[in-house]
């Protein structure tokens, strides 16, 4: 066995349970490793003594026989969550200096079942974004990028928003880490580091005490290296919170105990409309791997149809700015954060925002407030919520046919920070395949599959039916299992 | 239909009221802050009345309940499903940026409020819609020379917003209309009722046109807080919006102010000015929806509302409708009526309720139920007369002594002597008395001057200091005088 950084979250578990090492010593390693990753840029705050106090308090629990489900495991936190009295930026000056007086129900979670919080990670301000370069506090840099720390040949991006998230995780810097995911959010930054990334059902996981970017498509899910991981983390993530009026009362299965291997029988929808123009050839012909991968594990593979995908993007990026443009309304300068003065209301709400937000949240802002406004709101929003529906219903059509769907995760591997950056469509093409998902509701996840021709990681993404996380997981092991990634990036702590 | 006089002729006023009515509810709409009126500020505020990150709504059901019973209480339609939206506006005292309310799909649709007018009669005006909204904060702009300070306390208290039909013509009718839609709110316990601590505020509606003519355009007063000035700044608005019509001029559809020390209302914002909601469907929230049983619940619980309660008034207790459109305005009376009129003439007991009772508590300022009088005691003072202890004349000066000192009749009529004499000897020698010091007044009644009668009575009760029974001082006196 090697560095304690190095095993899996379910090996870590096992060590723990066997007394082979303390959540003390677990801990300190990944404190270690947070501080070899400093270059990266992947934590906005470091908690080393909350975690330590964190794995002490583990240690102790588990000498009086009350151990977790995730009992001593450091993760690392989205600094979307808001965290009891541990600064909560979301990335954005305008939160500057805020310190929550409550925990989200997530992490809430997360710390009854016995995990350690080694920190807040960075992110795309507000969660806007494809590559987490929108963050008042730098860009992430990928564990991928080549070179030494700090003097990089390339400096690649992790993708986004859940940059920090992926990169820690990728850099085994943390055992897992919670992510959220607008549009993407997870699985594409957790196709970018060759690491696993789990959106569950919208529902699944409780949005209170979660900074909101677009409410309806909000979701909370848990990044790590292996399905396993991830499993075992969404566990423990989510559950019926009657403090969520959108969250789902059901019961949480045992989603590791779902991963059987066997996949039989099982229908795996390919669908035709994500053979978009343009993609590189490689991840053609990943996807047909994957689709080869799990023949032979059993699965038929079944072509379907998801006639509306064309119309998702341009739907999402109308439907996710407008409950932006309302819901970081809040941020007035008047209650808390950042606030500039000015002679009166108005100029302190110009001031304060325009300081507080950078460009890309700003750009969300105008969009979603043209889109609600008086004269357009029939032909945008009201639209694209018929774009919705018909989205909504094409997976309902597909899934009649199929148990689950595979598809890539991003239309290419991770680019270079600066790269994509003049036009904003360009960026907003890399969640085509993801965003659909969002837009239905459906859980979602990426696996890691292979590399590209330029070495880094390319994922695929399974998608399963709304609350059946059990079915898109299970196959989600085999597909893991089948492509054997092992690539670690040139930068592990 | 009352009509202004012009210039040009006559014209009518057209006007529709938006009520914004504090629901009765221990908590707030979508938290579980408290909602006493008059506390420390800012002492009841939760994160997500503040509006604090991440913090997310989840509806009062006590609030709902509340919603339903109003729109059963005014005989509308209750929607099974609806919608709440997010009302987007910047305002320091708007944590979110957002109003929740409900726009497209409310939780009440059409009903309907009778009028009770001063003549007795009756007009039904048309309820457009009632729904559920978030109040905001309250702006203090006094407190300080340059800052202005907020007070959240107020922020997500639950407001029904009841809208009527353009159905009102007069700032009468107007007031009518809210006194009997506050009188229904106190039946149903949804709502208090109290203008004055801003419990129930109101936006007035008006414009005028030329009887039978097409509306005209209307302009908004916005957040009036009295019956009172409801009235008032109907009366300024339509003269106002007709003298400008008068000289050529067209009105501009703008939201008005009434300022309470001038009266007259002033210009707010105009229409060009006015704010772009961008109203949504507000995602936090799923769609409401309502199950029928429970509706059927909430109305099997509903109170005898004042106009069941006037219908049954005029048939059991065979009483005006002027005195039972009394009566029923608020149930403490109608309660306390009903109190006096069990076993009693109920006329007799309408006649002191309406008359000598609400004139006594109206003069001393007092509610009904400050009252001195109980209705067990006025009801008492009643059993008097009827048992011919006291008289009529003698009950007006114990109901006084009882409204001053809260005693019981019987004991002031003890106390005070004023045991009605039926003793006919007692009033024989008192009526020979008055007729032995009177031989000339005997002799001219017995000539034919009989209007003198009432001069021997009136003796005869000053007498015994108008204690005698008056059918016994009648009938003794009259066998006397003839001899």
């Amino acid at each position: 066995m090697g560095a304690l950084n190095r095993l899996t979250m379910a090996e870590a578990i096992d060590g723990l349970a066997r007394k082979e090492f303390t959540a003390v010593e677990l801990t300190e390693a990944h404190i270690k490793a947070t501080e070899a990753l400093r270059p990266f840029n992947a934590y906005i705050t470091e908690t080393p003594e909350v975690a330590l106090a964190m794995a002490k308090a583990s240690d102790e629990r588990r000498a009086k026989g009350g151990a977790g489900p995730m009992e001593g495991i450091p993760i690392a936190v989205k600094d979307l969550f808001c965290t009891k009295d541990v600064q909560t930026t979301a990335a954005s000056h305008i939160l500057g200096g805020f310190k929550p007086p409550y925990e989200s129900t997530v992490t809430s979670n997360l710390w009854r079942d016995g995990a350690v919080m080694l920190g807040k990670v960075n992110l795309d301000e507000f969660a806007m974004g494809s590559a987490n370069i929108t963050s008042h506090h730098g860009d992430v840099v990928s564990p991928w990028s080549p070179g030494e720390p700090g003097n990089w040949s390339r400096r690649i991006v992790p993708g986004g928003s859940s940059g920090g998230s992926a990169a820690t995780v990728a850099a085994r810097a943390a055992l897992g880490a919670t992510g959220t995911d607008t549009g993407g959010s997870i699985r594409q930054p957790a196709g970018f580091t060759g690491i696993v990334g789990v959106k569950p059902t919208y529902g699944r996981c409780s949005r209170w005490g979660i900074v909101a970017f677009a409410s309806s498509l909000d979701q909370a899910g848990p990044m790590a290296r292996t399905v396993k991981d991830t499993a075992i983390m969404l566990r423990s993530m989510c559950g019926f919170d009657p403090k969520d009026s959108t969250s789902v009362d059901m019961p949480v299965p045992d989603f590791a105990a779902a991963l059987t291997g066997d996949i039989r029988g099982l229908r795996v929808g390919i669908p035709k409309e994500y053979r978009v123009d343009g993609m590189p050839a490689e991840i053609e012909a990943l996807w047909q791997k994957g689709v080869e991968w799990l023949k032979a594990a059993g699965a038929v593979p079944v072509d379907i149809s998801l006639p509306h995908t064309k119309y998702a993007l341009p739907a999402y990026y109308i439907v996710a700015p407008a409950e932006a443009s309302s819901n970081l309304a809040r941020y007035d300068g008047v209650r808390f954060g950042l606030r500039v003065e000015g002679g009166n209301l108005k100029e302190l709400y110009e001031n304060t925002r325009g300081a507080g937000f950078g460009k890309e949240v700003r750009r969300r802002i105008l969009i979603g407030t043209y889109v609600l406004s008086a004269g357009y709101y029939d032909a945008y929003y009201l639209q694209a919520q018929k774009v919705r529906t018909r989205i909504k219903w094409d997976f309902d059509q597909a899934f009649q046919l199929c148990d689950v769907i595979l598809t890539p995760t991003a239309p290419s591997t991770a680019f270079g920070i600066g790269e994509k950056m003049d036009d904003p469509i360009q960026m907003y093409l890399n969640d085509v395949f993801t965003v659909p998902v969002n837009l239905a509701g459906l859980p979602g996840m990426s696996v890691p599959a292979g590399v590209g021709a330029d070495g880094l990681p390319l994922g695929l993404q399974l998608i399963g039916r709304p609350f059946d996380e059990e079915t898109m997981l299970k196959v989600g092991a085999v597909l893991e299992q089948a492509a054997g990634f092992k690539t670690e990036p040139p930068f592990v702590a | 239909m009352t009509y202004i006089q012009g210039e040009t002729g006559d014209w009518e006023m057209v006007i529709g009221l938006e009520v914004h009515a504090q629901v009765i509810s221990n908590a707030k709409l979508f938290s579980g802050a408290a909602t006493d009126f008059g506390a420390e500020p800012n002492s009841q505020v939760s994160f997500v009345d503040a509006a604090f990150p991440g913090m997310l709504p989840v509806i009062n059901e006590r609030c709902v309940e509340q919603a339903v019973r109003t729109g059963l209480g005014l005989k509308a339609q209750i929607n099974l499903f609806s919608v709440f939206d997010r009302k987007n506006y910047f305002y320091a005292d708007l944590p979110a940026g957002y109003q929740i309310s409900q726009y497209t799909q409310p939780i009440v649709g059409k009903g309907e409020i009778v009028l009770d007018l001063p003549d007795g009669g009756s007009r039904t005006v048309g309820i457009t819609r009632l729904h559920l909204e978030q109040d905001a904060g309250k702006s203090l702009h006094d407190q300080h020379p340059s800052k202005s300070y907020i007070d959240l306390n107020r922020a997500g208290v639950a407001l029904m917003e009841i809208v009527s039909e353009p159905d009102l013509r007069t700032a009468e009718e107007a007031g009518a209309y809210l006194r009997k839609l506050r009188s229904i709110l106190r039946y149903l316990g949804t709502c208090d009722g109290n203008m004055e601590e801003g419990s129930m505020r109101c936006d007035v509606n008006v414009s005028v046109r030329k009887p039978g003519a097409p509306f005209g355009t209307r302009c908004e007063i916005k957040n009036v807080n009295s019956i009172r000035f409801v009235q008032q700044a109907i009366e300024y608005e339509a003269r106002r919006q007709i003298e400008i019509l008068e000289e050529g001029g067209s009105i501009a559809q703008e939201t008005r102010l009434w300022d309470t020390s001038k009266f007259v209302t002033r210009s707010m914002r105009s229409k060009e000015e006015a704010h772009d909601y961008r109203y949504f469907p507000d995602p936090d929230l799923l769609p409401l929806e309502l199950d029928e049983g429970w509706v059927e619940d909430i109305r099997l619980t509903l109170p005898e509302l004042p106009d069941d309660k006037k219908a049954r008034f005029i048939a059991d207790y065979k009483l005006s409708a002027y005195d039972a459109g009394v009566l029923v305005a608020e149930k403490a009376k109608a309660e306390y009526f009903e109190a006096v009129a069990k076993g009693r003439d109920p006329k007799l007991a309408a006649n002191w309720v309406t008359g000598d009772l609400f004139g006594a508590l109206n003069k001393a300022g007092l509610e009904i139920e400050q009252s001195p009088v109980t209705a067990g005691n006025l009801g008492g003072l009643i059993d008097l007369i009827a048992d011919n202890t006291i008289s009529g004349r003698i009950a007006k000066e114990v109901f006084e002594a009882m409204f001053e000192t809260g005693e019981k009749p019987g004991d002031i009529v003890e106390k005070k002597g004023l045991r009605q004499v039926t003793d006919t000897g007692a009033i024989e020698t008192a009526i020979d008395g008055v007729l032995a010091a009177n031989p000339d007044k005997v002799a001219e009644y017995r000539s034919g001057k009989e209007k003198l009668f009432g001069f021997f009575v009136g003796q005869v009760m000053k007498q015994t200091q108008g204690k005698a029974n008056p059918a016994l001082v009648n009938e003794i006196l009259g066998r006397k005088l003839k001899g």
